[in-house]
């Protein structure tokens, strides 16, 4: 293979124009229409947060005039982008396709046209979801108000008869069906096409933890689309799945859907811990402390993340035993969890910082992480959840993970990639602005959420009880601030883009020793000329 | 630990009594509140202290970690420190990192499983509500005492008499005994939705087709508990209360003669209305 690659000479065949982008067999250039897809689907899902922030400055009606089907759907909307048309396209799609094959020394992803219409499967998933708000939802109203987890009755013909809920289905089986080919693919590539010397044991922790990622898509989505699919012929065809008054059980459906959706917060947050150890060892100039112990931690959040996915329903009416089983597997998650943070802080240790904008993203994500985390560790006892569950205090754990754990590892490494994908340096004055406004307006938009779910603040409210005004109000301040850190963001990019210095091959210095550094940015078409090898030093 | 826990606790429960002095009810939420609502019942009394344990085991750990990144920050900069080490495996606190967080867990398990039992495990009742989640209103049953049944819809906001507080109110209370161990029976007619009372510590499921149970009390004081809906149920979600009204003994015989001639009509309104609702779908 290697010999049929360096005999070719590629530089000249690929398809130009609209082409090169439609019929694109290439991970980079795959990779970087995923990453301007979630650029843009952030920009969509972020701004209906903003508008339902708004709604939640003040009591009384807001922006939305009384709207709260209205409220409903942008609430339902918000997730269900923020997590499959965001994170995910960003992570594995974006960061997994253009880095994954460079690091591992792969001239490309194994299937390169299944991994094309993995993204092609998500544009028409993504206009689906963007359609179903003008047709028609519950009575009286267009739109799925569901929420993201659309748990039945609500979410079948008793509580959305109209088809927005069918076009929501409809986009989740297409972007659960581009996952899935995704993850074959991911995995395929990860196994089979690493350059000689890289053992799995060499490979750096990026491709561990997309490794780690695909299997959880693998495992999981499939779950997922059984549910979506008894649940559209519950709609449709008169099957009873979920139908209590037929012999059905609403909860079966809440079973299967967190089977699936505990791993999958492990899927939007494990790229992420790759990226960050990527980038914590590159700018401490050390390899990553316990290098062992971070790659099966990761394994074995994975594997504990399959079977903790009742603690989502403490209040379904469970049996305690029930209760106290998953109770304790969630709390033993809390141990690799804290290898991880554990070790990010010894490879800092004795290392010599530099902090520049990835770096202060990863510090970031550390910190934020750690808040997040300690407040999993208290929603997973039953005892406690019954009273937090949906309450604002879920909220305010979730987005401390996801909204300021995976997007800050996004960011971290977005700044840190962007050189070689691109090609050009990015303003680190603008970045180091972004990180500080998104750092400051996500804490005053979600710390505050902690203190008004444990006085009990209901989610998924349009109006609350006026007590609840003062924290509400500095949330919504709080999302105005970090909606403003975005505006920055893309004024960085336009700015790299039109004026950004010619980035090195290497602009990290010695620290950033994995292959991708090895290479021009951007690399060309086909990555590699030679096979690279790998040496016994490892490139971790 | 727990007499540092106390004082937290006590510190949180000032802030809140000085942020609205002379709150005439204990049982709603406050402005500015930072904690969990004021505890009515031994159960809610229980969560309260246990989460004022975790609240001081994870701030003590995530100021450790804080600190920890403080000091490296500081200490580890390429100013401060141009050569790193080349230091990657230490057996030692590998082990440290793993065992003290499992023991940590071990001292959070013990009481939450105690509490989890306590809270889950009901008692001997001395009377028996049930509730079923409507879109968008409570229908209640008092299956003990002469089967009445009435709907509690919230008070609109230009309805609301003074002090009653906007979305909490229902034009029809739940009434109980002071002093009176209470089963509640969780049901729902259409969509799921679920019956919460914070200061009871309380929140149960409402699914169609399935009967779920829980309790509250001995409710010590009399006054007005709110609570709101805790699942999202549909377009008018917000806005479908729940009021415990505690009173005394010989309030309450009274207010169940009063109910049973005034709620008499509905003896039988539940069951049929559920069977119209089916129908029509």
């Amino acid at each position: 293979m290697a010999d049929a690659h360096a005999t070719h000479d590629h530089h000249d065949h690929h398809p130009t124009g609209w082409r090169r982008y439609v019929y694109s067999t290439n991970h980079k250039d795959i990779g970087t229409m995923y990453l301007i897809f979630a650029i843009v689907a952030g920009v969509i899902g972020g701004a209906m947060s903003v508008v339902f922030r708004m709604e939640l400055a003040a009591p009384g009606d807001g922006i939305l005039g009384g709207d709260y089907h209205m409220f409903n759907v942008l609430i339902t909307a918000h997730g269900l982008i923020m997590i499959f048309f965001m994170v995910m396209p960003a992570m594995i799609g974006g960061f997994g396709n253009w880095i994954v094959p460079l690091m591992i020394g792969a001239p490309d992803m194994a299937f390169p046209r299944m991994n094309n219409i993995s993204f092609w499967l998500l544009v028409p998933a993504f206009l689906l979801l963007l359609a179903s708000p003008f047709v028609g939802g519950p009575p009286g109203g267009d739109g799925v108000g569901g929420g993201w987890t659309i748990y039945p009755p609500l979410s079948s013909k008793t509580g959305q008869p109209g088809p927005a809920m069918d076009l929501a289905i409809l986009a989740l089986h297409l972007a659960g069906a581009s996952s899935i080919l995704g993850a074959a693919n991911f995995i395929t590539t990860i196994f089979n096409m690493r350059a000689p010397g890289m053992t799995l044991h060499k490979m750096p922790l990026f491709v561990w933890s997309i490794l780690v990622t695909a299997f959880l898509l693998l495992l999981s989505l499939p779950v997922l689309a059984g549910a979506i699919t008894m649940l559209l012929t519950d709609r449709n065809f008169g099957t009873a799945f979920f139908e209590a008054s037929q012999g059905g059980d609403p909860i079966l459906f809440q079973h299967l859907f967190w089977f699936f959706g505990h791993p999958e917060v492990y899927i939007l947050i494990l790229p992420g811990f790759g990226i960050i150890s990527q980038v914590v060892s590159t700018f401490s100039r050390k390899p990553v402390f316990g290098y062992l112990g971070m790659a099966y931690a990761m394994v074995s959040i994975g594997v504990v993340g399959f079977i903790v996915w009742a603690h989502h329903m403490f209040t379904v009416g469970m049996s305690v035993d029930t209760k106290a089983y998953f109770t304790a597997a969630t709390m033993v998650i809390a141990v690799p969890t804290g290898i991880k943070i554990f070790s990010w802080i010894a490879t800092m240790w004795g290392g010599s910082l530099r902090f520049t904008t990835p770096m202060i993203w990863a510090i970031g994500f550390i910190f934020l992480f750690t808040v997040g985390g300690v407040t999993g560790v208290v929603l997973a006892n039953a005892g406690v959840d019954h009273s937090m569950h949906d309450t604002y205090y879920v909220v305010a754990h979730f987005h401390y993970v996801l909204s300021l754990g995976a997007v800050f590892a996004i960011f971290s490494g977005f700044y840190y990639w962007f050189p070689k994908m691109s090609g050009r340096m990015i303003s680190e004055g603008l970045g180091k602005l972004h990180f500080w406004i998104t750092f400051i307006g996500v804490n005053l938009t979600f710390f505050p959420m902690h203190f008004v779910g444990l006085a009990g603040m209901p989610r998924r409210i349009p109006d609350y009880p006026d007590a609840y005004a003062g924290w509400n109000e500095i949330a919504s301040y709080g999302s105005y601030v970090s909606a403003f850190g975005v505006l920055i963001f893309l004024f960085a990019l336009l700015k790299a883009f039109t004026s950004g210095a010619k980035a090195a091959d290497n602009p990290w210095g010695e620290g950033a020793n994995t292959l991708e550094w090895t290479l021009p940015s951007p690399p060309a078409f086909h990555s590699f000329d030679e096979l690279p090898e790998i040496k016994d030093e490892g490139a971790h | 630990m727990m007499p540092i826990a106390v004082r937290i606790f006590r510190f949180f429960a000032m802030l809140g009594t000085l942020a609205l002095p002379g709150a005439a009810l204990a049982a709603q939420p406050r402005p500015w509140q930072t904690g969990f609502q004021d505890a009515a019942t031994p159960l809610m009394e229980q969560v309260t202290s246990f989460h004022t344990l975790l609240l001081v085991i994870i701030t003590a750990i995530t100021i450790f970690v804080l600190l920890l990144l403080v000091w490296v920050v500081v200490k580890y900069n390429a100013k401060a420190n141009p050569t790193p080490s080349k230091t990657t495996h230490n057996t030692m606190i590998e082990v440290l990192w793993t065992v003290i967080p499992v023991v940590i867990l071990v001292v959070i398990a013990v009481p939450s499983f105690k509490l989890l039992y306590y809270s889950d495990v009901i008692p001997k009742a001395d009377m028996t509500i049930k509730a079923t989640g409507h879109q968008w209103y409570w229908n209640y049953e008092y299956p003990d005492h002469g089967k009445f049944s009435f709907d509690a819809n919230m008070v609109a906001t230009e309805d609301l008499k003074p002090g009653q507080p906007r979305l909490l109110e229902t034009d029809n209370r739940i009434v109980v005994p002071v002093g009176t161990v209470v089963r509640v029976q969780v049901t729902a007619g259409d969509v799921i939705h679920s019956w919460a009372m914070p200061a009871f510590g309380v929140k149960t499921d409402a699914v169609p087709g399935r009967l779920n149970e829980t309790w509250f009390g001995p409710v010590k004081q009399e006054g007005v508990y709110y609570g709101q809906c805790s699942e999202l149920c549909g377009i008018r979600h917000g806005f479908m209360p729940i009021a415990v009204e505690v009173v005394s003994k010989e309030k309450f015989d009274a207010w169940v003669e009063m109910a049973k001639k005034e709620f008499a009509a509905n003896d039988d309104v539940p069951a049929t209305r559920m069977l119209a609702q089916n129908a029509t779908k």
